[in-house]
């Protein structure tokens, strides 16, 4: 088990800079979810700690080693990729065996450690299989019985959960949280799914276009995201950003014409324009709140989410209780909850 | 439906009968002449097996045809069975280390050497035979092993087939390897290969009846007896001057050389098939 630190951590494919400069501390123990759309150098961040990229600039150090010049198997570091990669040819328990075979353990050493990883994995009566004979679960589940056998210093997962169906994501997210919870080995885990994001994580980093755009606890990064690129991107559906305009001290005007009553931000004076943001759970139906016509009603059970145009044009997203029946054309009223508003400078997306 | 179905039924086996038909009458017809004395076989076919079948073979495996100059053919056979050994295993090693080397590392002119070796690919052996010739002449290499098999070892097809197969395996399975522990040549033992294992069965039938079906090369690098391959022989055997030719001797040595290869296919046949139609992932 160790720690990691990443410090001023960059990364260029040639003269196009993909990682624009990242800096973490991860402590020991710690579970980190690295968050973000496709593209924006998550999967890169999560391999240059493995060692299958090289690192451009800065440094990334495991415990009190920096690792930037050493080869993965020096790293002590164990990797769950997303398609699974176990080897076709061996039996599970080869599979298993195979890094600690190369590392010279005793066959009876490997014998005890594979038998405890499957036995944490509730693999024990397929250990003679091989990969191909297996449903995705239990793939999966080998993949991380060859990082667990290794007992290394920092998982490392990406995006080991995108293979599987929907009922098996959720059972073996639960069945990682428990891993984590006994081992309580350093995790670094990739995802662009935010449900695992957010119940996995004790930090979560979410990162776009090469930049880790905040670092917190989950709850955190709900309730405070730090610019309108995590508040839409955290939460689903996505937070309301509505263009505002500040028109006195306590007076705010969204587009639409709605004004709401808030104490605007420091600095702000009279005639700046801001991003306004309210969560679609924020919003509550009012009889005596601002018009809004119902312009589609997607039921999920529990709730009910309404896409909606306020009488000025602006579109608004409403989560509501699933009882409430509503249909496309109605009119309600809603209210804004204002302690629960975000605002963002209009121009850098930053929270004011 | 199922009237429609007897009918493209029958009209498949009757296709399949037909195609088998084609293909087994000349081995039936040697069959027959391979079981005659010479005598029977001048200027009429018998229908049926004759009574010299055991007698034949005994004559063209030990002595050979003495009137027609030709070596007994056992030595003939083992000839061709190594050097069909020798170009199929040298083939693959040669082309499954050189693509290894082509897909997994990265060092100059890459792709370079890669094209040039695809290049060859478009020159037949017959093409270069003149230049090839003259390097095994120089080299002190004819009439042995070695001049018989290496110019024929050199591979563009298998190492083509084998970069191919390599870029399917997926990136990870390295990656995973390399975390694991394993080096190259350990990645390439441990997962390549065994991975491999249907393409190589499938390549070693091909290439093993490709060196045992080698006719001219053998025809220019040999002048001993003692190094004729069996092909060859059939065709000295045909080419008798002044005398009729032997036909029963020479359909006994068709159906003898016709055999390694066929029990080749057979042994290999499981993972043969594997190997042409399956991508084991």
């Amino acid at each position: 088990m160790a720690a990691v630190a990443f410090s001023a951590v960059r990364k260029s494919y040639g003269n196009n800079p993909v990682i624009h400069g990242v800096d973490m501390q991860i402590a020991d123990g710690e579970f980190i979810v690295i968050v973000g759309p496709s593209g924006c150098g998550k999967s890169t961040l999560l391999r240059m700690v493995a060692g299958l990229e090289a690192i451009s600039a800065g440094t990334i150090a495991i415990g009190e080693r920096v690792v930037n010049n050493l080869e993965p198997k020096d790293r002590d570091i164990a990797m769950v990729f997303q398609n699974y990669a176990l080897y076709p040819h061996m039996s599970v328990f080869e599979n298993m065996a195979y890094g600690l075979k190369i590392r010279g353990f005793s066959k009876s050493d490997i014998e005890a450690r594979v038998k405890r990883a499957a036995d944490i994995l509730q693999l024990d009566p397929y250990l003679a299989r091989r990969p191909r004979e297996l449903s995705g679960g239990q793939r999966q589940r080998v993949a991380m019985g060859r990082a667990i056998v290794r007992q290394p210093a920092v998982f490392l997962f990406d995006e080991p959960l995108s293979n599987l169906d929907a009922k098996l994501r959720v059972q073996m997210r639960i069945e990682i949280k428990r891993l984590h919870r006994e081992l309580g080995v350093t995790s670094i885990y990739v995802t662009h799914d935010q449900i695992e994001a957010m119940t996995l994580a004790d930090r979560l980093v979410v990162m776009n276009g090469g930049r880790a755009e905040q670092i917190g606890p989950p709850k955190e990064v709900y309730e405070r995201p730090a610019t309108t690129f995590v508040a839409t991107f955290i939460g689903s559906p996505a937070m309301n950003l509505i263009p505002a305009r500040v028109q006195a001290p306590d007076l705010f005007e969204l587009a639409g014409g709605l004004s709401v009553r808030l104490p605007a931000p420091r600095g702000a004076a009279a005639g700046t324009d801001l991003t306004f943001g309210i969560r679609p759970e924020h919003v509550a139906l009012a009889d005596d709140g601002a018009p809004l016509t119902v312009e589609l009603a997607e039921e999920l059970g529990a709730d009910t989410i309404v896409y909606g145009r306020l009488d000025g044009g602006q579109e608004l997203v409403v989560r509501v209780p699933g009882y409430l029946e509503l249909n496309i054309g109605d009119r309600v009223g809603i209210q804004i909850d204002t302690s629960k508003v975000h605002l963002f400078d209009k121009a850098s997306g930053q929270r004011l | 439906m199922s009237g429609s179905g007897r009918l493209s039924s029958l009209l498949i086996h009757g296709v399949l009968i037909l195609g088998i038909a084609v293909i087994a009458f000349p081995i039936l017809i040697a069959l027959i002449a391979s079981s005659h004395d010479q005598i029977t076989l001048v200027g009429k076919f018998p229908f049926y097996f004759g009574e010299h079948f055991i007698e034949n073979y005994r004559t063209v495996l030990g002595e050979g045809m003495k009137r027609a100059g030709g070596g007994a053919v056992g030595p003939m056979l083992m000839n061709s069975f190594v050097m069909a050994i020798v170009i199929a295993v040298g083939k693959i090693v040669i082309s499954i280390l050189s693509a290894f080397a082509i897909v997994y590392f990265r060092f100059p002119f890459r792709m370079g050497f890669f094209w040039m070796i695809f290049i060859t690919l478009m020159l037949p052996v017959e093409v270069r035979i003149l230049p090839t010739y003259q390097v095994i002449a120089n080299l002190e290499l004819l009439n042995s092993y070695t001049g018989l098999t290496l110019p024929l070892i050199a591979s563009a097809t298998a190492t083509f087939l084998f970069r191919q197969f390599f870029l399917t395996v997926p990136e990870e399975l390295t990656e995973a390897s390399r975390i694991d522990g394993a080096g190259p040549m350990r990645f390439f033992w441990d997962v390549l290969l065994p991975l491999s294992r249907t393409n190589i069965a499938a390549l070693f039938v091909i290439v093993f009846i490709y060196g045992w079906n080698q006719y001219l090369w053998p025809l220019l690098v040999t002048q001993e007896e003692s190094m004729y391959t069996v092909v060859m022989g059939i065709q000295r055997m045909v080419t008798v001057a002044d005398a009729q030719a032997e036909w029963n001797l020479v359909m006994a040595t068709t159906i003898l050389a016709l055999l390694p290869p066929v029990l080749v296919v057979v042994l290999m046949q499981r993972w043969f098939v594997k190997g042409l139609v399956e991508t084991e992932k």
